[in-house]
């Protein structure tokens, strides 16, 4: 399925595995949370890029440990309204000074692009027929923000803005 | 509360996407606002044929919140058996100058 | 910043900004959008507009498009479409409120109605209209953003803030720093459910926060002078009623919005997702336990970057001359003429009764408007009465009007001298009513009448009684009662905290309701009980009368309904209720 980055699909590395799907010799690949504890020995002795993903009802707290070894973090959303992985993903950035990659997957409209971006979560998996314009326009739609942000930008003090009269990006 | 249809006799309303019209599906699958026109459909094929057809047209654009409901049939034409769908067809009963009832004679 | 700020020369007459150049709501306690606030509305506005276009393209399908709506204040409901309009904390300036009557009149039927919520529905909108209406809504600095949908709703607080002489805090200060804070906030937007906060300056909580998700208390250090909040969470109404539990006695402002950062954090991440009914943050309290979920509280507090969401005092500074006081005269306590229009006009002394309330400033007084006529629906408000209230609110009280969780309006600055033009003018226009916080004050949910959720008509059920007990010197003998009606567990009109409590229920297809007693929403905060099985649509009137009755056999001298229920129990209204069946 195709990758947004910054509102574009991208070339992506990352193999998604099922978890009876077998672990390839090469490449970047992203295994379960259980798959990752299983048979974290053999992940780890492979050369390539590992990441993990997490199911809603996974806290961030699950992977705190092993974030070191891992470069990407895929946060799923079974339904877009379940909204428990913009918390994860502001977890990872903020409590556990996550740097890699953090990726959205499952169902998620353009409407939460924004959203998403600002807790820290770097691209997003979206079905080829849901592949358009709308996502990079989503970015632009709303221009001001009444939060510091959580991911790539940093904000000093809540309500800032009143103040310095600034614009967070 | 939308109460669930039971009956073997029930209609099909929804509410038009573009400005929520309170509808029924009538004869000939057309969508009236006047649920005394509502087509009554008798039995579990006919209810479910009814129920394809206006979740068809939600996936259209044309109404949306499609739902069975349990009717009978009167000289005065299809009567909701539950308040909550008679009140649909007519409006609210503290501003009988608003909604349905203020259109057109009472059923 | 605002232009608020600066010296207010000391006007000579009573309606000064008449007098001046300003406009004459310029000191209404309204919050006013700078060119950040503005940009943003207009953006939202624009966004709102383009979801519709994907929408009636088939973009994206219903069910992702209701949370959007939702969002955006639009339900739908039984008849039409319902448009919710966010009034923060209640306040409205008199250039708002005429804008919302030629939204009422352009876009909808006529009229609109105030909500226990202190916003304002149209029953009537065209989803095509309403980015449109959004727009004229964004002009005046108001929308409908976060109205509705499982996110944090708009802040309610105090009616009388600002105005009242036992406030500690003004609240409002913080509830707009709290709606700045919480607007699309990009972690709580898609919470388990809809997410509600109140917050009250003063130790005499008018505004109900121990019924509500997050209830904040205004607390003033007394040895050092600090300001900050006693915090409560997890109350709620609905259908499993509880009170919050206290999670922190004292928050000091500066880092009240870093804790309720953390409180959502938990709440989000914790909270049910697989039951509709369970998901409200007063079941995760419970079903956790209120120790081990302020534990997580404070555990997610202490780590989270505090001075991330430290509120920086200056910040505080500017938004508090939005709410600067407006420029009172030094007038003597005792109004002459006032006293002599009470003497000269019964009718007049009654409404003077219930309808005002003290002022902390001499020569003032807050003028509750009804929203209540005998037989009228509660909270509904014709475009027409509308602008007479903008512009009494701009002859009488600097141009504000507010919104009360009991649907009534407030004038909050009216000078003693100037009530009784004041209410003769209300009066002339039906918003006169002698019955704030009497028995036909009731507060009402639309119910089945226009929502789509409710098992009965609830609205009805309020104007017959109102009509049982027309009589408004049989009302003032009666005193303080409050009757809450809901059309269905929802609870919408608050049925669980009135003294008399009226809930709809669906049986067999007929309208039935039952009785409550004993709730209370104000400080000493209580839910009622259930006294029996409940009584059908004609049999409620007599019922409440009934209940009446026999408080008025029971009561003692000075005594309100609520007093003697608390010293006789139910036992006695029990048994006049059904002994006779």
């Amino acid at each position: 399925m195709p990758v947004l980055d910054r509102g574009l699909p991208i070339d992506d590395r990352w193999t998604d595995l099922a978890d009876d799907q077998e672990i390839p010799a090469e490449g970047a690949i992203i295994v379960s949370l259980e798959r990752w504890r299983a048979e974290r020995d053999a992940l780890t002795a492979r050369r390539d890029a590992i990441g993990v993903r997490l199911k809603s009802n996974q806290l961030a707290t699950e992977l705190a440990a092993d974030l070191g070894a891992l470069s990407l973090v895929a946060l799923e959303f079974p339904k877009f309204r379940d909204g428990r992985a913009f918390s994860a993903a502001r977890e990872l950035r903020e409590r556990f000074d996550y740097k890699g990659e953090i990726r959205a997957f499952g169902h998620i409209i353009p409407d939460q692009y924004l959203f998403l971006t600002r807790v820290g979560v770097d691209t997003v998996v979206v079905p080829a027929d849901r592949v358009g314009p709308a996502w990079a326009h989503a970015l632009k739609e709303i221009s001001v923000a009444f939060q510091p942000a959580l991911g790539r930008e940093d904000g000093t003090s809540v309500l800032r803005r009143h103040l310095k009269g600034t614009v967070p990006a | 509360m939308l109460v669930k249809a039971k009956g073997t006799q029930q209609s099909v309303a929804a509410s038009r996407l573009l400005d929520g019209e309170a509808v029924w599906l009538g004869a000939g699958n057309i969508w009236v606002e006047d649920v005394a026109l509502a087509a009554v459909f008798d039995g579990a094929d006919a209810i479910a044929e009814a129920l394809a057809f206006a979740k068809a047209e939600e996936k259209r654009q044309i109404v949306v919140d499609v739902y069975p409901l349990d009717v009978e049939i009167t000289d005065q034409g299809t009567r909701p058996t539950h308040l909550r769908e008679r009140l649909k067809g007519i409006g609210p009963t503290v501003r009988r100058d608003l909604g349905k009832q203020a259109r057109q004679p009472a059923a | 910043m605002t232009e608020m700020t600066g010296p207010t020369p000391m006007p000579d007459t009573h309606s000064p900004a008449i007098r001046s150049n300003q406009p004459a709501d310029a000191h209404a306690a309204v919050y006013r959008y700078d060119e950040f606030d503005k940009t943003f509305i207009f953006e939202r506005v624009e966004q709102f507009r383009a979801q519709v276009e994907r929408r009636l393209k088939g973009e994206i399908t219903e069910e992702e498009f209701k949370p959007i709506r939702l969002m955006n204040g639009l339900y739908l409901q039984l008849h039409a479409y319902m448009l919710r309009v966010a009034v923060p904390y209640g306040m409205l300036s008199s250039t708002q409120v005429r804008r919302l009557a030629r939204i009422a009149r352009v876009y909808d039927k006529g009229y609109g109605h105030f909500t226990t919520r202190q916003n304002i529905q149209f029953n009537w909108p065209k989803l095509e209209d309403v980015p449109t209406i959004l727009r004229e809504l964004a002009e005046v600095d108001m929308h409908a953003i976060q109205t509705s949908g499982n996110c944090i709703r708009n802040v309610t607080t105090d009616q009388f803030c600002g105005a009242a002489a036992d406030e500690l805090v003004d609240p409002r200060v913080y509830a707009e720093i709290l709606r700045q804070w919480s607007t699309l906030h990009p972690e709580f937007t898609y919470l388990p459910r809809k997410f509600k906060i109140a917050i009250t300056g003063s130790p005499n909580d008018r505004a109900a926060v121990q019924v509500h998700d997050i209830g904040l208390i205004a607390k003033k250090d007394e040895v050092t002078g600090r300001v900050g909040f006693t915090v409560y969470v997890g109350g709620g109404q609905g259908r499993t009623p509880y009170l919050a539990v206290k999670a922190r006695d004292f928050v000091p402002v500066e880092e009240i919005i870093g804790y309720l950062e953390a409180i959502l954090r938990v709440y989000n991440q914790l909270g049910r997702r697989d039951n509709i009914y369970k998901a409200r943050i007063k079941i995760t309290v419970n079903e956790m336990g209120a120790d081990k979920f302020i534990g997580l509280i404070e555990e997610e507090y202490a780590r989270l970057p505090r001075q991330k969401f430290y509120v920086d005092p200056a910040i505080v500074d500017a938004i508090q001359t939005h709410f600067a006081p407006p420029p009172w005269l030094d007038l003597p306590a005792v109004s002459d003429s006032f006293e002599a229009a009470k003497q000269a006009d019964p009718a007049f002394a009654r409404w003077t009764r219930t309808n005002l309330t003290a002022h902390r400033t001499p020569g003032y007084a807050i003028a509750t408007i009804s929203l209540k006529p005998i037989g009228g629906i509660p909270g509904d408000i014709e475009a027409d009465q509308m602008e007479t209230v903008a512009d009494l609110a701009d002859l009488y009280s600097f141009g504000e009007v507010r919104v009360t969780h009991e649907q009534n309006l407030v004038l909050a600055h009216v000078r003693q001298d100037d009530l009784y033009p004041l209410w003769q003018a209300l009066d002339a226009v039906g918003l006169g009513t002698a019955n704030a916080g009497l028995i036909s004050d009731i507060i009402a949910c639309p119910g089945l009448d226009y929502c789509a959720l409710a098992n009965t008509r609830s609205i009805p059920v309020a104007q017959r009684i109102a009509e049982r007990f027309s009589d408004l010197d049989r009302q003032h003998d009666l005193g303080e009662l409050k009757i809450k009606i809901s059309g269905c567990i929802n609870a919408c009109g608050h049925h669980h905290v009135g003294h008399i409590g009226i809930l709809g229920v669906d049986k067999k297809g007929d309208e039935f309701f039952q009785i409550l007693l004993g709730g209370d929403a104000g400080t000493n905060a209580a839910l009622g009980e259930i006294v029996g099985p409940g009584f059908d649509y004609d049999g409620i009137i007599d019922a409440v009368e009934t209940v009446v009755n026999t408080f008025v056999k029971l009561r003692q001298p000075g005594e309100i309904f609520i007093q003697t229920l608390a010293r006789t129990g139910h036992a006695p209204f029990k048994e006049a209720l059904y002994a006779r069946a």
